[in-house]
């Protein structure tokens, strides 16, 4: 069987797998986007905390993530918890570096500016500094998601759901009729999922980004 | 401030000199804490035969030995081959290669790294050491092939007329302008590769690649959570080390000038 008859045949099998595999790591980058940001807010002001925020992520990042998810199996169990904390951990250095890049680009004249008309600290926060960074904050979601459509994949060592599982029968089904095939349909699929995830944030930065701030 | 620009692009380093300053020294102090506490613990504490059939120094220490050995022959690949053939797609010759390259080094980080060694373990039916090492080599390929191109086109272009102004020859501007003032930004790709190399490295073992993922699958599939513990904190801590290292490379290699 060639692979296209596999993926034909197989093909709802795949696909519940393929939306599995987006669907969790679309929702671990928002996720983490949330707390990345959050985190950024409180810190972008202090040039410690900024520091101890991007050491602490980028140490977290170092960590393989096969090592971690090992780690997670006695404490969580199996299945979705011990593939969606990974996702939610590695995809935070990306969003954190870029959202405390981002605030502390924004030109201080601007600030002042939106002081002076009477805005509180709040409202500089929401309506003018965070507008202002998140193109960078959006960029770092579209690192962290490339990165996770991999990492989904070992997760599915813990059981976790995406088209991992079709990696790992391929592997554990070796010499059998479809291994080969199982193993392309998980290699070549995440990559296609990832490209066209990759093309919708070039979309979302098109629609989201205001003409004057785009670089 | 001392961060600097946007990442655009996969790295696993904080982009902050104050932040890396802190990893600089906090890392390793932290990695000889924890490994030497879980080892003391796994060591010493009561195992049955099936822990004490991991659990020991000789088959901790060769594990270790071989995830570092698959390590360093990655990085050894990626160097040998990154670091030229970036630099050839920055001359004028093949500068319009350049995005072919990039693109496919580009996808080739997409795709999973399982999948790749799996795929290479089924397509050429090898096992063992370079099964594991050749596709994840080319996995951690990229932030080193990118950052060479990337360093060397970010030349002031100035510099390089003047040193052809003064007589210098193509490849005499290659090496005593270009290269030099491009190290930083390799030496950072080549960071990152390592981070990428001894990650995936755990998943070594998958093709016979041995290696301290090993361990972490033995304590899963045997249901023994100590040798799990164990082998996921070394791997940890190797990774934190080479990680480590890698910074030490940046400190070493990277010219005084620039910093």
């Amino acid at each position: 069987m060639n692979l296209f008859a596999y993926v034909a045949d197989r093909w709802s099998r795949l696909s519940l797998q393929a939306w599995l595999h987006v669907s969790e790591v679309v929702q671990a980058t928002i996720l983490a986007a949330v707390i990345g940001v959050l985190i950024g807010v409180a810190v972008y002001r202090s040039p410690i905390g900024s520091a101890l925020a991007t050491a602490l992520a980028s140490t977290i990042l170092t960590i393989p993530s096969f090592a971690l998810i090992g780690l997670l199996i006695p404490i969580v169990g199996l299945g979705v918890a011990p593939s969606v904390i990974p996702l939610v951990v590695y995809a935070l250095l990306p969003i954190v570096r870029n959202t405390i890049v981002g605030l502390s680009g924004v030109d201080p004249a601007v600030t002042d500016a939106a002081k002076g008309i009477g805005m509180n600290r709040f409202g500089v926060l929401t309506r003018v500094e965070l507008r202002l960074a998140w193109p960078a904050v959006l960029a770092g979601m579209r690192v962290a998601t490339q990165m996770l459509m991999g990492i989904a994949v070992i997760a599915a060592y813990a059981k976790g759901p995406g088209l991992g599982s079709e990696v790992f029968s391929g592997l554990t089904r070796a010499g059998s009729a479809n291994a080969t095939n199982q193993a392309l349909t998980g290699t070549i699929g995440v990559v296609i999922l990832a490209l066209i995830l990759d093309g919708i944030y070039v979309l979302i930065a098109r629609f989201t980004i205001p003409r004057g701030v785009r670089v | 401030m001392t961060t600097t620009t946007v990442e655009s692009g996969f790295s696993t380093g904080s982009g902050s000199r104050r932040a890396e300053r802190g990893r600089f020294i906090a890392q390793p102090l932290a990695v000889v804490v924890i490994v030497g506490a879980v080892l003391a613990w796994a060591l010493t504490r009561d195992n049955d035969a099936i822990e004490a059939e991991s659990l020991n120094v000789s088959t901790l220490l060769s594990g270790t030995w071989q995830h570092l050995l698959i390590t360093l022959a990655v990085a050894a690949i990626v160097v040998v081959v990154a670091v030229p053939l970036g630099m050839m797609l920055t001359r004028t010759w093949a500068r319009r290669a350049a995005p072919v390259f990039l693109t496919i080094a580009n996808i080739g980080q997409a795709a999973p790294a399982l999948g790749m060694i799996v795929l290479f373990f089924l397509w050429t039916n090898w096992e063992g050491f370079w099964c594991a090492v050749l596709p994840i080599a080319f996995y951690s390929l990229l932030p080193v092939l990118r950052n060479t191109i990337v360093g060397i086109n970010g030349v002031d272009p100035a510099l390089t007329d003047a040193g052809r102004g003064i007589g210098m020859s193509g490849p005499g501007v290659l090496w005593r302008i270009e290269m030099p003032l491009a190290v930083p930004l390799i030496l950072a790709g080549l960071r990152t590769s390592l981070v990428l190399a001894v990650g995936t490295a755990t998943l070594a073992f998958f093709v016979n690649g041995g290696g301290l993922g090993e361990l972490i699958d033995t304590g899963y599939k045997l249901n023994r959570v100590p040798v799990l513990i164990t082998g996921a904190v070394l791997a940890v801590g190797l990774a934190l080390l080479i990680d480590w290292v890698g910074a030490v490379l940046e400190e070493v290699f990277g010219p005084r000038g620039l910093k």
